[in-house]
This record gives structure tokens, sequence and C-alpha cells, in this order.
């Protein structure tokens, strides 16, 4: 071992030492390629911390940074408007978070973004004028009535300190009136993600013991009939089972969801565990039997405990697979109630809904994201051990 | 009932009756129906070994059946008929012309012909660039974890994470889209809504999948050139060949096998891929593929005819590969 070990250097060395300049390409080029794999999550999470305001008038990697940016904001509408001495008045705050960023010029017409300095009064096109102060407070005044269904715009040039706040993460999952639905959403998910997971994991073991452990005609027709179910789309049972579960009185639920969950993880649960126990020591088994072990002993006190990996790698594909599904949940879940919709489903209505309230949708898909990607690190050795078993033999 | 008490109830049921099931029915097959004492002790035993088996595998194979086989020819069934209110009328090939004539289904079958043309050699090739390099330096583990993250998040979290990136505002503020900064700041001239334009739109959603294939590839490959007989690489360096030919020459002919296993699954899941054209684009500008084209059909239009013989498209596509995997099977196990 130590022999291959210096070996393994004399090649290394051969290989790059020599020539220091390899050595830092290949330090560049995997310093690319995660930043590169990196960067689009980072954008998320950096934004998920920032204001509406903030996410919807800089990049996200200007955040960390204060920044000059020339934003436009809108006065409020018209149907606002107070009559105040025989004028007709708007005023308001231009920036709804409580810190608006300190204003260094402002103007109301497109070419002329910055013409006028805080605390100055201009003359709007339409009639009437407007002033501006530094923190954020216009009042607008007319001696004829404001006109329109929008706001005037107002172009502002800004120094934007960094700023972060964690308002967003207290709406998405605090907010008593539950506006974006996430903390619901996700303990449905939870409900989904736990029971598919330890279901299929215990059905397969058996089926796997026999099909590694026991003799019997056509046994290995019925791997090669699992290893076939491996890569049939679960998108031809759609329609089938969902006739069949409404049929049987299922209906739509968690219940089926379950099922479903089961029957399409069973094929990988029952092929991962298989080739595992496949390749445990024949003589502990074979002792045990001449020992007068029944199966079921074998199975429960040696098999099992001795396949632990194994059946820690298919629980957390099965978990992660079962927590970021979208399509088994919108067909066996949803139902019109809307009081079952998971937490993939319910981005999707976000990103339809609320395409450009970025603060809400980074938010809400973060909390989806952090429990597998907590579940990916902590367990990640299972899941490596788990893919190889799977795919390389 | 808080369905949270509900799962609850359920795993415990469910495991209870499992095991109840297997400790049970072995019982039985051991003491009452086949019980190994008496004078049929010795043929009782052995023909309690033969039913045992499938004792063991009743429950999933039952699952299996119901869950996966029986959809099968179900659907076949679905796309010979027509669903009417006073019940199913057989059309033969009926919805399979419909299907073909419409110019939707085409675009699908185009765009999932392109995802399937990138999407697996890209993220296999990185994944082999990724696991070559990463497996020389002193921080690859590191840079393993972070390639690899991405199989953890969601399509759905994906498609959020990227449709930031992808972003567009109007050319007079600042942009929030990472992409369209670049776009800008390397000279271009106006910011463009990347989503909405066709052809480059397939290759951005594309770019989604293969950033999260990419850590698969990468693990597998990884394994795979640690497993090279370092003889091999040894004997090579010896006879002076450099890195690129070590690497190409050497090693990238010894993983062959390894690399088709990755590109192939890769494949599937290209074949199905679903939930990033759904969240993203919804299949609008020109990017509609094959999950989301029978989604459209079976939940929207509610036509399951049509709906049914697109997922046999799918079943066609994957036939292929799936009597490669049944065939490899059934050579490792003989």
């Amino acid at each position: 071992m130590l022999a291959r070990r210096t070996n393994k250097g004399i090649v290394m060395d051969n290989l790059v030492g020599h020539k220091s300049s390899l050595r830092w390409t290949v330090h560049i080029s995997v310093a690319v390629l995660v930043i590169l794999w990196l960067i689009p999550t980072l954008g998320l999470l950096v934004s998920s911390f920032r204001t509406a305001d903030q996410i919807s008038t800089s990049g996200w990697w200007q955040a960390l940074v204060t920044t000059e940016q020339n934003l436009i904001m809108r006065t409020a509408k018209p149907q606002a408007q107070q009559i105040i001495d025989g004028k007709y008045v708007i005023e308001g705050m231009l920036f709804s978070s409580e810190k608006s960023p300190a204003i260094q010029a402002w103007g109301v017409s497109s070419i002329a973004i910055d013409d006028y300095i805080p605390g100055e009064t201009a003359k709007l096109r339409k009639g009437g004028e407007i002033s501006l102060r530094g923190d954020g407070y216009y009042r607008m005044a007319s001696d004829k009535p404001f006109k329109g269904s929008r706001g005037t715009r107002v172009f502002v040039k800004a120094s934007m300190p960094p700023e972060f706040t964690l308002d967003n993460y207290r709406n998405v999952l605090f907010d008593p009136d539950n506006v974006s639905g996430m903390a619901k959403a996700f303990l449905s998910t939870l409900t989904v993600a736990i029971p598919a997971t330890i279901i299929p994991i215990l059905i397969a073991a058996f089926a796997a013991y026999a099909l590694a452990w026991m003799q019997f005609p056509g046994r290995a027709l019925l791997v090669a009939f699992i290893v076939g179910l491996l890569v049939v789309p679960l998108q031809m049972a759609l329609i089938p089972l969902l006739k069949l579960h409404m049929q049987i009185g299922i209906g739509k639920g968690f219940l089926g969801v379950w099922l479903a969950h089961t029957g399409f993880g069973l094929p990988l649960a029952i092929y991962l565990l298989r080739n595992y126990m496949v390749g445990l020591p024949k003589d502990i088994i074979e002792n045990s039997r001449i020992d007068g072990a029944t199966d079921f002993q074998i199975f429960m006190k040696i098999i099992l405990p001795l396949s632990f990996p194994a059946l820690a790698a298919f629980s957390i594909f099965q978990f992660l697979w079962t927590w970021n599904d979208l399509l088994v949940a919108k067909v066996f879940l949803f139902d019109s109630s809307g009081q079952t919709v998971v937490m993939t489903a319910k981005l999707v209505e976000l990103l339809g809904s609320k395409g450009g309230n970025w603060e809400i949708l980074a938010t809400s898909a973060f909390v989806s994201i952090v429990v597998p990607l907590i579940v990916f690190f902590t367990l990640q050795k299972y899941l490596v051990r788990g893919l190889l078993t799977g795919s390389v033999k | 009932m808080h369905p949270a008490l509900q799962g609850l109830l359920t795993i415990t049921s469910v495991v209870a009756v499992c095991f109840s099931y297997y400790y049970l029915s072995n019982w039985f097959l051991d003491n009452v129906f086949l019980p190994a004492r008496g004078k049929y002790s010795n043929r009782n035993v052995n023909l309690a070994n033969q039913i045992r088996p499938w004792l063991f595998l009743f429950p999933a194979l039952t699952v299996l059946l119901v869950y996966l086989a029986y959809p099968v020819f179900e659907t076949l069934r679905l796309s010979l008929t027509e669903r009417h209110a006073y019940g199913d009328e057989w059309v033969g090939l009926a919805n399979y012309a419909q299907m073909i004539k419409d110019q939707k289904f085409w675009e699908a079958v185009s765009n999932n012909m392109l995802w399937l043309a990138i999407v697996p050699a890209m993220s296999t090739g990185f994944g082999l660039l990724a696991a070559h390099l990463t497996d020389r330096i002193g921080w690859g583990n590191a840079a393993k974890s972070i390639i690899f993250m991405p199989m953890a998040i969601s399509f759905v979290g994906a498609a959020v994470i990227w449709k930031l990136v992808y972003d567009a505002r109007p050319i007079d503020q600042d942009q929030i889209g990472l992409l369209n900064a670049l776009y800008l700041f390397f000279g271009g001239d106006a910011p463009q809504t990347w989503i909405t334009k066709p052809f480059w739109n397939n290759l951005l959603l594309m770019v989604v999948l293969i950033w999260i294939q990419t850590g698969f590839a990468m693990v597998i490959l990884s394994a795979a050139l640690r497993n090279i007989p370092e003889e091999t690489i040894e004997a090579a360096i010896l006879d002076g060949s450099n890195p690129w030919q070590l690497f190409f020459r050497i090693k990238v002919p010894q993983i062959k096998g390894t690399i088709l296993v990755v590109w192939t699954t890769i494949t599937i899941t290209v074949l199905k891929v679903f939930d990033i054209v759904f969240a993203m684009t919804n299949g609008h500008w020109n990017t509609q593929v094959l999950a989301n084209y029978m989604f459209d059909k079976l939940f929207r239009a509610n036509d399951w005819g049509v709906g049914s013989a697109s997922v046999m498209v799918l079943m066609l596509l994957v036939t292929p590969i799936l009597v490669w995997n049944v065939n490899n099977a059934r050579k490792e196990n003989q």
C-alpha cells in the first residue's frame, strides 16, 4: 500500500509536479467551475435577505457595497388627493420601506433625472408642482385636480447602503394571514415525504433479500423485470393510477401520493438493496442457516443491520425525490380545497402570479431548498455510496 | 384529522402491518400449513422453502404490478380509445393521427431531440472534467460538494434560481438578472428577455438541467477514474505520454463503460424532463417538450387519448435503453 502511494506520488510529480503552470491551471479551472456552480444559488440566497425595493432596483451582487442608483418611483395615485387650503394635494413617502436611501438628486422627466436636489420644488408638466425631501417625503400640489389612474413618475438618484433583512422570512413563514401559503405548504411537503420514504424501504428490503439470498425458479427473470421497470417513465402511470384511485375510493389525497411514491420508488429501492445485499459475506448467512436460523431471523438479525448503508442511501434518495417532486403531487394530491399544496406546486404558482415579487419568490424557494440541502450536506457520504451501488459495478 | 398526524399514524400502522405480515405468514407456513414434523417433515420443509421467497416478494410485486406494469398496458389501451360520457370507444390509431397533425407535438419532439443531443453530452463532459480536475488538488472534495449540491435542489427550486439569473428589466433601469448584466457589460445593446427568445430559451432551460446533472456525472466518473489500475498509467508515463494523451488515450477508454451508464441515465432524465419547462415557460415561446405536452393534454385539455399517445411515444424512446439495461443485468447474473 505504502509502495503504491509513493508510486502514485512519483506519477503525480511527473504529471504535474514539474510544470507548476499546469498545476495552477488545474486550480484555476476548478475555481471557475465552483464559482459557476455556486453563483446562481448564491444570488437567490442573497436576494432572500433584501427588501423588495432593493431587489427590484439593483443586482444582488451590488448588495454588499453602497451603490449609487437611478430609481424610478411613483407617487400615490390621483385618487389619494385631498383638498387642503383650496389646493389639490397628494403627499406621502416615495419608498415603502422604513429606511429610505439617501436621495442626492431627483427629477420629473426621463431626460433630466437629476435636475433638482432634495428640498427643491419642481414644476409638473401636467400642471402643479412637486417637492421632495431627502428622506423620500414628497408633496404635490395643484390648483386643478390631478387626473389619471397612475401616480406621477419621479426619478431619483440615491445612494443605497448595504442592508439585509429577515423580514422576508418572517413574512413567508410566520405571517398569520399566510399570504404566501408557504408555512402550510412546508407541512404538506413534510407529510408527503416522510411516509413516502419509509413505506417503500420496508417492502423493498424483504423483496431484495429474497432476490439476493433465496433460491427459486424465475429469480433472474424477476431481477431483469425490476431493472426494466427502473426506466419506465412515471408519466405512464398518471392517468391509469388516478383512475384506479378514484374507482377504489382513495381519491386525491395524501394516501394516494404515498402509494404512488411507494410504487415509483420501489424498483430503485429493490435494485439498490439487492445489489448491496448480494455483496454481504456468504459465510455468515450460511453458518446461521446451518445453526437453524429461519430466513425471517436471518433477515431481521443479520441482513437488515448489515445493510444500513444501503438503506440510508435509498432513504436519502427517496426523501430528496419526494420532497422535490412536483408532478406526482400535482396529479395525486392537489385537490380543490387548496389545503394540501406542496411547496414545489406553491412555487410554480408564485412564479406565475407573482413573477415580479422576487422577495417572496426567493425566500419561498429558499425555504423549500434548505431541508434537502441540510440532508445533502450531512449525509453526502451515504448518497455518494448509494449512487455508486446504483450505477457502477 | 391533521394530515401530519395522519401521516404519523400511517407510518406506524404500515410498519406494524408489514412486520406482522412477514412474521405471521412465515410462522403460518412453518407451523400450520407445512409443519416440519410428522411423516411428511422433509417434504414439507422443501415445499415451504419454495413458497417462502414468494411470501417475501408478494407485497413488493403487487405494488410493482399495480403501480408500474399495469399502467403501461392501460396507457396503451387509453391511447387507442376515445373517452365519451357513455363510455370508452375504440378508435384505433385515430389519437396518434391527431397527434401527428398537431404542430405543438412536433415542436415538443424536436425540442426533446435537441435536449437529448446537448444535455447528456454536456453534463457528462463537465462531469468528467470536474472529476478529473478535482482529483488532483487538495480542496477537491470541497469543490466536489459544491458542484454536486444542485442534485439536492428541486427542479422547481432550480427554475426559480435560474429565472432570477435570466431576469430582464427595462433598459433605463439597473439589471437584476446576472445574464443581462453581463450581456450589457460585454457590449450588448439592450437587455433581452431571454426566456421568450426562441432557440436561445431552449438552451437556457437546458443549462438548468446540465447544472443539476453534472454533479451526478462527476461523482460516478470520479469513482471510476480512481478504480483505473495504476500500472496502466505508470506504463503510459514511462512511455512518455503527455497529460492529454494520458487522459484521452489511457484513462477515458478504460472508463468507457461507466461513461455510457452515466450518459444513458442522464438521457432518461432528459426524456422525462417536465418540472423545469413547466415552471419556467410552460412550453410557450417554442420550448415545448414531450412530458409537458403530455401534461397539457392530460390535465388541461383533458384529452386522455392524445395524452396517452404522447406518453407511448415517450415509452418508445425509452425502450432501447430499457432493453440494453435488462440485457446487461441478465449478463451479470449469469
